[in-house]
């Protein structure tokens, strides 16, 4: 009992402090009882003890809260804490009015804001598409405009660059004046306009390289332009001629140019420094030298260039072009820039070092002997592939008893005229061995002696290859061996000279790798007969060419299975028919 | 005569075999063994009848086995078929018997088996597995290769895979070559202008070196020491080095012949040097240091000198050494097809020309030296 009231009054004094609180702290915090209920409590109610009486409790239980008011509190505390809860309960009902009433009119001012939203939004789309549409016309009047000025910004374009240019220019001929004022007393700043004036030189010397790619395209052009049925293309010569006409026009100019910063009123240009190194360095090795340089190994280029790589190669006039470009500067033009050059800027004895003339020369003459020899491999290449072609694709054990020359000799015969009189057209004669009597005619000497091993074979062992190739070995041994790949010369018969060794080994090579039928032998035996009567007289020494036929004829027989060669008369019958 | 092979088995003695070809007589294959110490050539001949010998090849296994690609002829067509043959024992290792009566001396091979290919096409070469037991051989016929077991001592030879070149025209290889690296799993074919690699396991092509030469593509060879290095020559007169991981461009390209080149060999141990043969009656030795696999010389740990050695060690540090070419034989009157080096003594090496003459030569005792040393 006594724990009892001690807890009622502990009780009685809670309702009351509750009440109060609740009362005064309800009017104080008004959603506090709410915040309470629906806040997070669960700490808070975990922490106080589960008490039945604590109306704000969880564990609140009316029964047991009723009987101990009923036996603890006086009437008037009971009628007071009556009218408490009256208010409370009328302050708890406005509250939640409240907070439905502010809740709904949220949600219902949100309603109206996301439909007048909506509205909004369909303006904007329509004024969108106004826009777009306004842009496309903008864009399309905008791209008139421009096309309609397009003429005349170009125009524009072109004179800004011109002015670009002469107000460079104008700085240019400025330079010997600036000197001019700098010169006493500025040696610094005068070498560093002199630095500025060498790298112009720089730039012309580009110029004269550009130049000089522009005239070859143009060459290559005018090579390889379709010509009117009739009417013969440009001759070799004239391109020749113009190329190295205007070459050595725009040099001139370009000195002519470079003058101006030796006039003998600028003072500046007698300091003996300036001459030494400008002269010399600048003019000579840095423009006239570095450019015949330059010119060699472009020129080279097209020799040692990847042709092979199926990537499309220089056309074989455009070598010879070059080469006798290159030889006519090893001859002449060289020494006469080089004077020109001298004269117009005498170089000092003291200075620096000089390029001598021939070295240039040399290494013109390197660059035209390397054209040249591409010219002939590449010719030759051409020449024995049709030869090549020709071999391999023939069946040769059962050709029949031939009656013509075959097609692809003639083609070659006018292939090789043709180079013939392409590099007759650049290049001199040169010298032949004086031509014997019966040159048109040949004794088949090889064929006796390949009859002839039947009567030597029984004295000697089995080791068959040897004996067959006997007496020609012999031969061998007194005829000078040829050389395929010579390094050719600067004249017309080295070059057919060369071309023809190459397709007549190729042709032997062939020969060597198929087996032939008598009949095979007897067409080959025609075919060389032909060659023979046409291509001596483009070699140099007939001997070689007649030596290479020799050796194919001999080949052929080895590889004959009946070596019965053709009357020789009959031979010639066909070979003039055809 | 165009057949010339190293007695790949025979590391001792040093032996060669040619074939010769002929369409009137008999053909034979020539052993010739050199006699190092006192420069004497014996020569044994054996007969060869089924025709004439375009390509011989010796196994690397087995001293007296040996295959040869040989021309069929009859009256309308050739045929160029391969076989696989056996010589007699007692000329297998050297023999030493005096020239006088070599000319009795001729004794027949024993065929072992044919490589059948009718269905295939004319044998351009047949190629012996490098460092194997002899039992596997490829050849190439037309557009296809063949990859060959043999069985049962070489008795009989099974056809165990095969790949094909497809294209349009009319594709034919012309040579190729057996990689010694890889496990031996990888081979080179040339047809027309173009380089293939190809993998023996899977018959697919590994890589293709397009346009590797302006013309035909005559020879292959690999380095020896060098895994992935290749050489190649044609008819363009060049020689041109490849790197298979990188086959855009050539690492080194040789242009000293002038006319086509047929055959280009490394020496089997020491890979700078390069021999080549040609049409121009030439052949020519160079030595390709830059791209070999000891650019720099034999190189001296320096442990192993002693203290009075070490005076010396500046001399023995040498600047990379140029490529350049060594030598160039004029000894031929007529085209060489064949060049080969020794399989017992790597400084000697033959070259055969159309003629049938056989040269025999060593590479310069100075350079010997200097590469040993």
């Amino acid at each position: 009992v006594a724990a009892g009231s001690a807890a009622g009054s502990g009780a009685a004094g809670s309702p009351e402090a509750a009440g109060g609180s609740t009362g005064g702290g309800g009017w104080r915090r008004p959603h506090g009882p709410l915040q309470r209920y629906y806040g997070p409590s669960g700490a808070e109610a975990a922490e106080a003890p589960p008490d039945p009486t604590d109306i704000n409790g969880p564990h609140f239980d009316p029964e047991v809260f009723m009987n101990k008011v009923r036996s603890e509190c006086p009437l008037g505390q009971l009628l007071a804490r009556e009218a408490a809860l009256g208010r409370e309960i009328r302050a708890l009902d406005s509250d939640m009015q409240t907070l439905l009433y502010e809740n709904y009119n949220k949600f219902i001012s949100a309603t109206d804001t996301i439909r007048k939203m909506k509205v909004d939004f369909r303006h904007m789309e329509a004024e969108m598409d106004d826009l777009a549409a306004n842009m496309a016309a903008i864009s399309a009047s905008s791209a008139r405009v421009s096309a309609a000025l397009q003429d005349r910004h170009r125009r524009g374009a072109q004179l800004a660059g011109v002015q670009a240019l002469l107000r460079k220019l104008q700085a240019l001929v400025e330079v010997p004046g600036r000197l001019r004022r700098w010169a006493g007393t500025e040696p610094a700043r005068a070498l560093r306009c002199h630095a500025r004036a060498r790298a112009r030189v720089d730039r012309y010397l580009r110029a004269l390289q550009t130049f000089f790619l522009g005239c070859l395209g143009d060459v290559r052009q005018a090579l390889a332009a379709p010509r009117p049925p009739g009417k013969e293309g440009p001759g070799l010569p004239d391109l020749l001629a113009t190329l190295a006409a205007s070459v050595l026009g725009q040099l001139k100019a370009v000195l002519a140019y470079v003058q101006l910063f030796t006039a003998r009123d600028v003072a500046f240009a007698s300091l003996p420094y300036f001459k030494g190194e400008f002269c010399v360095t600048a003019v000579r090795e840095g423009l006239v030298v570095a450019f015949v340089r330059w010119l060699c190994r472009t020129a080279r280029g097209f020799a040692d260039g990847p042709a092979e790589r199926g990537a499309p190669a220089a056309p074989p006039a455009l070598l010879l072009l070059l080469a006798r470009l290159c030889l006519d500067y090893e001859n002449s033009t060289i020494s006469y820039i080089l004077t020109l050059t001298d004269e117009q800027f005498p170089p000092q004895d003291s200075g620096p070092a000089v390029t001598p003339g021939p070295a240039l020369c040399a290494e013109a003459r390197a660059a035209a002997q390397r054209l040249l020899d591409h010219y002939v491999q590449v010719q030759g290449a051409a020449v024995a592939q049709m030869l090549r072609k020709s071999v391999e694709t023939r069946d040769w054990l059962g050709t029949v008893e031939p009656r013509n020359v075959r097609a692809v000799m003639k083609r070659v015969v006018e292939d090789i005229t043709a180079i013939d009189i392409q590099v007759g057209q650049l290049f001199e004669e040169g010298v032949r061995r004086a031509q014997s009597s019966d040159s048109s005619r040949r004794a088949f000497s090889v064929y006796s002696s390949s009859r002839a091993p039947g009567r030597y074979a029984p004295s000697y062992t089995p080791s068959a290859p040897m004996d067959t190739h006997l007496l020609s070995n012999i031969q061998k041994l007194f005829s000078e061996r040829i050389d395929i790949f010579s390094p050719v010369e600067f004249n017309k018969v080295s070059v057919l000279t060369g071309i023809i060794k190459i397709s007549l080994k190729t042709l032997l090579e062939c020969v060597r790798l198929r087996t032939l039928g008598r009949f095979g032998l007897q067409q080959v035996q025609v075919d060389g007969h032909y060659l023979q009567l046409y291509l001596w007289r483009f070699a140099s020494d007939e001997r070689v060419v007649q030596g290479l036929l020799d050796e194919v004829a001999a080949s052929a027989a080895h590889r004959c299975l009946d070596p019965v060669p053709m009357e020789h008369s009959v031979v010639e019958l066909i070979c003039e028919r055809g | 005569a165009r057949a010339l092979t190293p007695q790949t088995a025979e590391t001792d003695a040093i032996r060669f075999l040619v074939g010769t070809q002929s369409l009137r007589y008999d053909n034979q294959i020539h052993i010739i063994d050199f006699d190092d110490e006192n420069n004497i050539i014996n020569k044994n001949v054996l007969l060869h009848q089924v025709g004439e010998i375009w390509h011989i090849s010796t196994s690397p296994a087995d001293k007296g086995v040996l295959a040869t690609c040989y021309n069929k002829t009859s009256d309308t067509k050739v045929m160029t078929c391969a076989a696989v043959w056996r010589m007699p024992k007692e000329l297998e290792s050297g023999s030493h018997e005096s020239p006088d009566d070599s000319s009795s001396n001729t004794q027949t091979l024993e065929l072992l088996c044919h490589l059948d290919n009718t269905a295939h096409g004319n044998m351009a070469c047949v190629m012996w597995e490098p460092m194997g037991d002899g039992k596997k051989i490829i050849s190439l016929a037309d557009n296809n290769i063949l990859l060959w077991d043999l069985q049962e001592s070489s008795a009989e030879a099974v056809l165990s895979s095969s790949a094909a070149l497809e294209g349009k025209g009319q594709l034919k290889f012309t040579s190729g070559r057996w990689s010694p690296h890889h496990n031996c799993t990888q081979i080179a074919t040339a047809n027309d202008t173009t380089v293939r690699g190809w993998d023996t396991r899977s018959m697919r092509q590994i890589y293709c070196i397009e346009n590797a030469h302006g013309q035909l593509v005559r020879d292959l060879d690999f380095n020896p020491n060098k895994q992935y290095y290749l050489a190649s020559c044609g008819d363009d007169c060049k020689v041109k080095f490849w790197d298979t991981r990188n086959v855009t461009d050539p690492v080194k390209t040789l242009e000293e012949h002038s006319h086509w080149v047929w055959n280009v060999r490394y020496n089997h141990s020491h890979d700078q040097l390069i021999l080549t043969g040609s049409s121009d009656s030439r052949v020519i030795l160079s030595n390709m240091v830059s791209i070999s696999s000891e650019p720099f010389g034999h190189m001296v740990d320096d442990d192993e000198l002693s203290d009075q050695e070490d005076q010396h060690q500046e001399e023995k540090i040498k600047e990379p050494l140029q490529d350049s070419v060594i030598a160039t034989y004029e000894e031929h009157e007529d085209s060489v097809y064949a060049v080969e080096w020794s399989s017992a003594d790597p400084w000697l090496f033959a070259s055969l020309s159309y003629d049938g003459r056989l040269v025999i030569n060593r590479v310069p005792r100075a350079l010997k030296y200097h590469i040993l040393l």
